[in-house]
């Protein structure tokens, strides 16, 4: 039996990993894949609780999580492909037209 | 045993996880992503959460990955990503945020996450999660209490169904 505390620094570890790749990649289809990297580590951590706690109502949510993350890549990658179409980069440094205000 | 598949597979996963972060090519990253979520399917399962672990690798293994291979060939072949040396700097700072999030989530969890000998609660309505039928505690859970959330992540799947095709539909055909 490994210890519930094993698994959640285990999410933890995921999760920095997804958010360190948000903050440090440009590519916005691989800023997508961190994310979904971070929704899955969220999800280690509740199936964890699911587990600690012999309850199933983390699952539950986990089915609910896994729900909202493929509605959000069907629209995100939808987004991706009209930036694409807009300007020929998925590059998110080059899609700066709302940032023209301040400077 | 279970600890040396939860070692192989932990360091697998994390090794994925990484090499998601640091391929430069975007279609290596979905393979790296593809090969992530098996490994988060096999911690499933050793968690006992044998449905959620086929729902993993038909959803995420599956469908998502595919998505995200469709849509890198769509838009053609990926230019390998330039990093200038500006961006040595944001990846420096980025990376010590990361860490610095790293240690903040482990303090929360280990401050206040489930010892190993934590007191099982009140005792649960959905029992069953140790048994082999756990699909049927799911399906139990899902369409009595969670009727409502389950409805609504119907009616959420929908509205994306249509805001992908708006969204991707061409100017000129409209």
């Amino acid at each position: 039996m490994v210890p519930p505390s094993y698994y959640l620094i285990l999410s933890a570890v995921l999760f920095a990993v997804g958010a360190a790749g948000v903050l440090v990649r440009r590519n916005a289809l691989v800023l997508f894949m961190c994310v979904e990297m971070m929704l899955n580590a969220a999800n280690l951590a509740l199936i964890t609780y699911s587990r600690a706690l012999e309850d199933v109502e983390g699952q539950v949510f986990v089915l609910l999580v896994m729900a909202v993350a493929a509605a959000e890549v069907a629209v995100g990658l939808a987004i991706v492909v009209s930036l694409y179409r807009h300007k020929a980069t998925a590059d998110v440094d080059e899609h700066d037209r709302l940032r023209d205000w301040v400077t | 045993m279970e600890m040396v598949i939860f070692w192989v597979l932990a360091a697998v996963a994390v090794g994925a996880a990484v090499g998601v972060v640091a391929q430069r090519s975007a279609v290596r990253s979905a393979l790296f992503l593809l090969v992530h979520f098996c490994c988060l399917a096999g911690l499933y399962i050793l968690l006992n959460a044998q449905f959620v672990a086929l729902v993993q690798v038909l959803i995420y293994a599956g469908a998502v990955v595919v998505l995200f291979l469709f849509v890198v060939m769509l838009l053609g072949v990926e230019r390998a990503e330039e990093l200038p040396d500006l961006r040595r700097v944001q990846q420096i700072v980025g990376g010590l945020l990361a860490v610095l999030l790293l240690a903040g989530i482990a303090w929360a969890f280990l401050a206040t996450g489930p010892g190993p000998a934590a007191a099982p609660g009140p005792p649960s309505r959905w029992s069953g999660v140790g048994k082999a039928g756990s699909v049927q505690a799911i399906g139990a859970a899902l369409l009595t209490a969670y009727a409502v959330p389950f409805e609504m992540a119907a009616v959420l799947l929908l509205v994306a169904i249509v805001g992908a095709i708006v969204l991707a539909k061409s100017r000129l055909e409209r």
